[in-house]
């Protein structure tokens, strides 16, 4: 017998990862913790939070509403590994980028600041 | 090992899905992704696209953080006065509940689609199309407003550094865009499943859409909190 028998290895257009249905109130929930978390992320704004309050809690809420919307309504949570992995280890590159053009964009106006303020 | 055994390995369904899982779908003489071509090729899309609006986010801050010019207050930029109350940066509160309410009523129209609830599906398509549609309006009302009132061009503005122009056109313009793309995708997919285009196929097509319109919100989480609240 043939080790590799292509009709068996490929699995049924139809039961190809079905995602389990959940229930509407699911969304619905996911939906009244994203209009909380938007609320909160604008009345730090409202309340003129500044410094580093500002941008802590700024990032928190953009962490948690990003983190529900991709576990949640892009099913990612229910996705198996093999996928996981695929969509977030590129992202690291972004985080070194993210740093490298941090430490660029203090450099450039030190260097904007020295030639044009100082003598 | 015997023969009966190494087949029943062969055919064993699925890996469970841990590392020995991941390392079994890329290592075993299988596909590798256990999805349809078409949800897999919509993952890999808003993979890249999201190093291009990644891109578009360190650029701008890079020159935010390199500019000597004062950053204009978003928060007064973009306010409005209300029936006479001055209500700081509520345009883009109201567009960002409307984009948050899309995702929404989008995860209910995937739902029922695998539910097999034509009318449903369609309904909420339309529904999540309509808010997308809504969301465009508010943004070119403020842009036309940017661009007239206050004169805001991309290379350069009155209300303070210059690099505040190029950036916030080419992102908002860049994400309207993926928007008003969204639309269009949304209406295709929900006119072919009221005319029951997808009924022997099966309804992974909406999901797929669903995902491009989850990324266009999640691309807006971010705008919205480095861009508009920084």
């Amino acid at each position: 017998m043939s080790q590799i028998t292509g009709k068996d290895a490929e699995p049924a257009e139809a039961d190809k990862a079905q995602p389990k249905l959940h229930p509407i109130s699911l969304y619905l929930k996911i939906w009244g913790l994203l209009f909380v978390l938007s609320t909160m992320s604008y009345l730090v704004d409202f309340f003129e939070v500044q410094g580093m309050l500002r941008w802590t809690l700024i990032l928190i809420f953009m962490a948690l509403k990003a983190g529900l919307i991709i576990t949640i309504f892009m099913y990612v949570r229910w996705e198996r590994l093999a996928l996981k992995l695929v969509l977030f280890i590129p992202p690291l590159a972004i985080v070194v980028f993210i740093s490298l053009m941090a430490i660029e964009g203090d450099y450039t106006l030190v260097n904007r600041l020295i030639s044009f303020i100082s003598v | 090992m015997s023969i009966d055994d190494k087949q029943e390995k062969a055919e064993a369904p699925i890996a469970s899905d841990n590392w020995q899982g991941a390392v079994s779908d890329w290592g075993a003489d299988k596909q590798v992704f256990n999805m349809p071509w078409g949800k897999l090729m919509m993952w890999l899309f808003l993979l890249s696209d999201t190093f291009v609006f990644s891109v578009f986010l360190v650029g701008y801050m890079n020159v935010r953080m390199s500019s000597m010019d004062s950053w204009p207050l978003t928060s007064e930029v973009f306010a409005l006065t209300i029936a006479g109350h001055h209500i700081p940066l509520v345009l883009i509160a109201i567009m960002t509940f409307i984009l948050i309410t899309s995702s929404g009523t989008m995860a209910m129209a995937v739902n029922y689609a695998y539910r097999g609830d034509r009318r449903k599906t369609v309904m909420f398509m339309a529904a999540t199309a309509l808010l997308g549609a809504s969301f465009v309006g508010m943004q070119a009302f403020e842009w036309s407003k940017l661009i007239i009132e206050e004169g805001v061009r991309p290379w350069g503005n009155p209300l303070g550094s210059a690099q505040f122009g190029a950036t916030f056109f080419m992102i908002t313009g860049f994400h309207g865009m993926h928007v008003t793309a969204g639309v269009i995708f949304l209406l295709v997919i929900a006119r072919r499943v009221a005319n029951g285009h997808y009924e022997g196929k099966g309804y992974h097509i909406v999901e797929i859409t669903g995902l491009y319109w989850h990324f266009v919100d999640l691309v807006w989480v971010f705008i919205f909190a480095l861009f508009y609240l920084w």
